[in-house]
């Protein structure tokens, strides 16, 4: 987020100042984005590890039955065998191996290891959080763009009205209506999961269902699985569309009025150049900014929504780990997210690179 | 090709801005139009374009050699934007966009109005960078607005409204923005590319110093109308209107 908000008021300063031919402006940046990168991912397991070794609880008598708890021996054993019984630092920096090892300790629920069940589990989840972000920039940004254009006429109250119940709407009780609604009621769209048990998944090369079935030339499996990720992703969309719409309009219509627009009509050039170059342009800065965040609120919401769709994704193991106080899943799940969140982040620090000149050429 | 404005009158929202503007652009001449802040010049210069802002009606005469700007249906006003009467405005901070490169910005017209490919339109763009005295022409085409002094962009944008070769230019307070040091350079390229060209210049400007200094005819404007219009020598010297006179009055030291 620092990384995001120091680009804006870059950009926002402007330099006046006349620059030498640097070497490969835009490498430079890239280098500079991606190193601050990897020190906020150390930062991160830092983080998870010092949270989940701070919350209350013993994840021993979670673990472990009534039984075993009474003999001390077992206790002993236990805590051996996952390392606890070690000082803090020393329990972190064995962390902090592994995790450069590809290990991420063994889940105590599954008692499979942590790497193999976020790789069974992250890409459901990004899926589905990748459509409904997708979604979101494409209509929110469309839909913004036709209530600044038509500013204070119909399509703009009729926008405004729904984004404002995009917004309100809470996501679990969003989720719920169109269950209902949609498939049994209406039975227009596939029930839970994310593909028709009778056709079976595509073979797993990315984890990705869409993807996937279209690499193996499956068609009916990919029709499937579309049909099983529309629902859930509209419906986790929903607020991010309501959001980007609203600021997507201010925007647009804040870049109308700057005196480059007027110039750029002086021109003469068609109104779709201008819309297109001109406007949206400037306007998208601040839109990028705001889906960048709210990929964020769009990761919690997947917990909630894979709960009522049967998704298996990434929220429901964290929930279940969190539950079981199973530490080593909890951390997984917590430095997956975190780097998610840390790559959409870099993406946005690029994308303004490369659409403001202004950022790269510093 | 002559500019002959006839009785332009705007308002807006029930008020009237401009009550009936009589205005003459000639080739080869720079008509100074001078006036106190709300007096309507900017007004009179953006109605020529059709760039009046929302809610604002325009009644009248602006004809362009036989046509009519102010019943020109839209696309054929939009030919005429850029490629017969072109426009430079107050600051070139603002005008030029910041995240597209001069050489984009110099050429998109050109290519859209004169159909010029890439290579030709950017031919024409580095010579025109050269005419109005940008130093390098060749890398600056590459660079961004904000790697150029405020005088240098003004140049720029002044390059930018002639690509096209249009007839008449519409300069609105062009060098208010720019530092005093700067100023009489690009009134001079004004002045030099309108004797060069055969522009008809209409310079928009509150300053009778920078008018007295590149002028052919001056017109006063005050309250939306046209009140004093002749020769340089003769409305700054011989004023002939109260107004004038108390213009020039209020100019410390020497005026014409």
């Amino acid at each position: 987020m620092s990384a995001m908000t120091s680009a804006k008021e870059a950009a926002d300063a402007a330099p006046r100042v006349r620059r030498g031919r640097g070497a490969h402006p835009l490498a430079r940046f890239l280098f500079r984005r991606i190193l601050t990168a990897v020190l906020l991912a150390w930062g991160i397991t830092l983080v998870t590890f010092v949270l989940t070794n701070l919350v209350p609880g013993d994840p021993v008598t979670a673990n472990l039955g009534q039984r075993a708890l009474g003999d001390p021996a077992i206790v002993a054993q236990w805590r051996a065998e996952h390392g606890l019984d070690k000082p803090l630092w020393e329990q972190y920096a064995l962390h902090l191996r592994g995790l450069v090892q590809g290990d991420f300790g063994v889940s105590q629920q599954s008692h499979r290891p942590v790497a193999e069940d976020l790789a069974q589990f992250v890409p459901a989840t990004l899926e589905l959080a990748g459509a409904a972000i997708a979604v979101s920039l494409v209509l929110g940004v469309a839909f913004g763009v036709v209530a600044a254009l038509r500013r204070d006429r119909l399509p703009d109250h009729v926008l405004r009205v729904l984004s404002l119940i995009g917004i309100s709407v809470p996501t679990f009780w969003l989720a719920l209506v169109a269950f209902y609604v949609f498939f049994y009621r209406l039975q227009i769209t596939p029930g839970s999961g994310r593909v028709d048990p009778a056709l079976g998944e595509a073979p797993a090369v990315t984890g990705l269902q869409t993807v996937d079935a279209l690499i193996a030339g499956q068609w009916d499996v990919f029709v499937s699985a579309v049909g099983h990720l529309i629902t859930p992703a509209l419906v986790l969309a929903l607020y991010t569309i309501g959001l980007l719409t609203r600021f997507t309009r201010s925007a647009v219509l804040e870049v109308l009025g700057q005196d480059y627009v007027r110039a750029a009509r002086a021109k003469g050039l068609p109104g779709r150049v201008i819309l297109f170059r001109y406007v949206l342009r400037s306007a998208l800065v601040p839109v990028i900014t705001v889906a960048g965040l709210a990929f964020g609120s769009l990761l919690s919401g997947t917990v909630l929504v894979e709960a009522i769709f049967a998704w298996p994704g990434v929220g429901q193991y964290a929930y279940k780990s969190a539950t079981t106080l199973d530490l080593p899943a909890v951390m997984g799940v917590g430095l997956v997210v975190g780097v998610v969140y840390l790559v959409i982040n870099l993406i946005v620090d690029v994308l303004y690179g490369v659409i403001d000149p202004r950022v790269r050429l510093q | 090709m002559t500019l002959d404005i006839t009785d332009l009158k705007v308002t807006i929202g029930g008020r009237e801005i401009l009550r009936g503007v009589d205005l003459s652009l000639q080739e080869g001449r720079v008509h100074g139009l001078a006036g106190e802040s709300g007096s309507g010049k900017t007004m009179t210069g953006l109605a020529v374009l059709g760039l009046l802002p929302h809610g604002a009606r325009a009644t009248g005469r602006i004809a362009l050699g036989e046509r009519d700007l102010l019943t020109l249906p839209p696309r054929e006003l939009n030919k005429v934007r850029g490629g017969e009467v072109a426009m430079v405005f107050q600051d070139p901070a603002t005008s030029l966009h910041p995240m597209l490169s001069v050489g984009r910005q110099l050429t998109e017209h050109m290519r859209h109005h004169l159909k010029l490919d890439k290579r030709e339109a950017r031919a024409r763009a580095v010579e025109l960078l050269g005419k109005v005295r940008i130093p390098g022409a060749e890398e600056a085409y590459g660079r961004f607005p904000h790697q150029f002094s405020g005088g240098m962009r003004q140049r720029i944008a002044i390059a930018i409204a002639l690509a096209c070769s249009p007839r008449v230019l519409i300069a609105d307070e062009p060098t208010t923005a720019l530092d005093v040091t700067v100023q009489a350079g690009v009134l001079r390229l004004l002045r030099g590319l309108c004797d060069e060209l055969g522009l008809a210049v209409l310079l928009v400007t509150h300053d009778l110093g920078v008018m007295s200094a590149i002028a052919d005819e001056v017109s006063v404007m005050k309250d939306g109308l046209v009140v004093e219009t002749g020769p340089r020598g003769k409305v700054l010297r011989e004023p002939s209107h109260a107004y004038t006179r108390s213009l020039l009055d209020s100019l410390p030291g020497e005026t014409a």
